[in-house]
């Protein structure tokens, strides 16, 4: 338990984040109070769903390096799954999959060591080049290029991209003095989920013109401007109490969280819009599967950790 | 007491956390006994994915029925089909011909115990669906009064197919259909089942693109 040394910037990031929480159950409540002709059950489903989030990753992230590093292999894990349930798979590549299960404890492990070479190759080359010798041995050629190339994008988003924030939790406390252990992640996703809250505000509030109609009807220039805007915003005023960033590299991170979050998101919901599915799942009510979720983490955790990787560490 | 404890720490966790079990209408399924459960059967899984469906309280009352040659050959599996599934054991090549043979059948329902049968036989090709055999329709004869329920799975002859030892985790789906009673004539009843589950079959198949090669 790190408890004693928990830095006060963290304790007040997750005091606010319980009071936002606190107030959006309020409100949920007081709509379906005021306003019984409208059904506001999924908003309702949603922020219960928000407070089950922020417990597990308050655990994840609070506890110790083990305890985190078991269950963001087990977030990697579900969102793989999801992933691979999704996803047309050969019926001979049964034991292919397998190995690439077998990946997930195996990244963890790096993580958990702290060994950043091998947790920055092993799943780019090692996998990479393992994957197809595996199925090669299986035999089956037809449908091979889909079947690897569908099963290593896969192990990319939902393992190695995802696994970054567990790696942040490794990196050396006393490069971040503000922030402790936990700064910089708290920062990543606090950012990341912001910045969609933010340009669904926007978009709903402003939106006119779409940005990519074919694939996310729902994403306009008006909600990704606002939602850049006040994720910058946020990321320049945050930046010196959870992170080693001085206010212009917080400004450079605030806009790479705000974009790439954007292409994240509408990067999964290509993805789903290729399957013909709605929703990636159902693990979480309210949002829909763990991949609805993680979708812009998938795009901003790899980022960002690199960003401040190089500049800090 | 063995059965509810391989009930909480091995079905549970096994098909909530590896696998992950997605249900439709599942407030179709029954809340006590006696009951009959029909499902098509396409790994080993099925009859765990259908146990953690139902809540503790009546894992004790679960009664997967099973083929006697195959549970039975040796004493290990004989114990684990027994005492950990409880399964009832019987006789598959003779079944239906011989009323006596659903004896222990009818005699479990009688003490409202939820019965779960494959009436396809054997685990057939994953996700489709085989001739149904008439065993049902005699035991349904002879229980009128009994809700048989069909339920339609579609993932788990991925997660572990027939002939293969590793599972590999996949999110599975259940389709639960209408309870359906005994129509008079065997045939009726055959058809109104063989329906009901090819309808359920329908909406797997909507739900999930079918898989390319």
């Amino acid at each position: 338990m790190n408890w004693p040394i928990l830095p006060l910037s963290i304790q007040i990031a997750f005091l606010s984040v319980g009071i936002l929480l606190a107030l959006s159950s309020l409100i949920s409540i007081a709509l379906v109070k005021t306003r019984p002709e409208r059904n506001y059950r999924e908003l309702r489903q949603r922020v219960r769903t928000w407070w089950f989030i922020v417990g597990i990753f308050a655990l994840a992230v609070l506890v110790n390096r083990t305890v985190s590093v078991v269950l963001f292999g087990f977030i990697s894990f579900l969102a793989f799954k999801e992933y691979l349930s999704l996803i047309p798979t050969r019926r001979a590549d049964h034991r292919v999959l397998f190995w690439a299960y077998l990946a997930i404890p195996i990244q963890f492990y790096w993580v958990w060591h702290g060994w950043y070479g091998m947790f920055i190759i092993f799943i780019p080359v090692y996998m990479f080049l393992l994957l197809p010798m595996r199925m090669i041995l299986v035999g089956e050629t037809q449908g091979f290029l889909k079947a690897i190339g569908t099963l290593h994008w896969g192990l990319m988003i939902t393992v190695f991209n995802l696994s970054h924030m567990a790696f942040m939790l490794v990196l050396p406390p006393e490069n971040n003095p503000a922030g402790g252990v936990a700064g910089l992640l708290l920062y990543l996703v606090f950012l990341t989920e912001i910045n969609d809250i933010a340009q669904y505000v926007w978009g709903k509030s402003f939106g006119r013109r779409k940005i990519s109609p074919k694939v996310s009807p729902n994403k306009t220039v008006a909600g990704f401007l606002g939602g850049l805007l006040t994720t910058t915003m946020l990321a320049i005023a945050l930046a010196p109490w959870l992170t080693p960033l001085t206010s212009g590299e917080g400004a450079a991170a605030g806009l790479l969280i705000g974009v790439a979050g954007f292409v994240g998101d509408v990067t999964i919901s290509a993805l789903k819009r290729d399957i013909g599915v709605k929703d990636s799942g159902s693990l979480l009510p309210g949002h829909g599967g763990i991949l609805d979720r993680l979708d812009s983490l998938t795009y901003t955790a790899p980022l960002f950790f690199h960003f401040a990787y190089y500049l800090h560490y | 007491m063995l059965r509810i404890l391989f009930y909480l720490f091995i079905v549970k966790p096994l098909v909530l956390i590896v696998l992950g079990i997605n249900a439709r209408n599942r407030h179709l399924l029954p809340v006590k006994g006696p009951a009959i459960i029909v499902a098509n059967h396409n790994s080993h899984l099925d009859t765990l994915a259908l146990m953690s469906l139902f809540p503790l309280s009546l894992a004790s009352k679960i009664r997967p029925v099973a083929a006697a040659d195959y549970f039975l050959r040796n004493r290990l599996l004989r114990w684990f089909a027994m005492d950990l599934i409880g399964i009832i054991p019987i006789e598959r090549h003779a079944a239906g011909k011989n009323s006596r043979l659903l004896t222990p059948l009818t005699e479990a329902l009688q003490n409202g115990e939820i019965l779960i049968l494959f009436p396809e036989g054997s685990r057939g090709e994953p996700e489709t669906l085989g001739k149904l055999k008439n065993g049902i329709a005699h035991l349904a004869s002879e229980c009128p009064e009994t809700p048989v329920i069909p339920v339609f799975f579609y993932g788990l002859g991925k997660s572990l197919p027939k002939g293969e030892i590793i599972l590999v985790p996949f999110i599975v789906d259940a389709f639960i259909g209408e309870a359906l009673y005994w129509r008079g004539s065997r045939q009726a009843f055959m058809e109104a089942l063989t329906e009901s589950m090819a309808s359920l079959q329908k909406l797997a198949r909507q739900n999930q693109r079918e898989s390319a090669g």
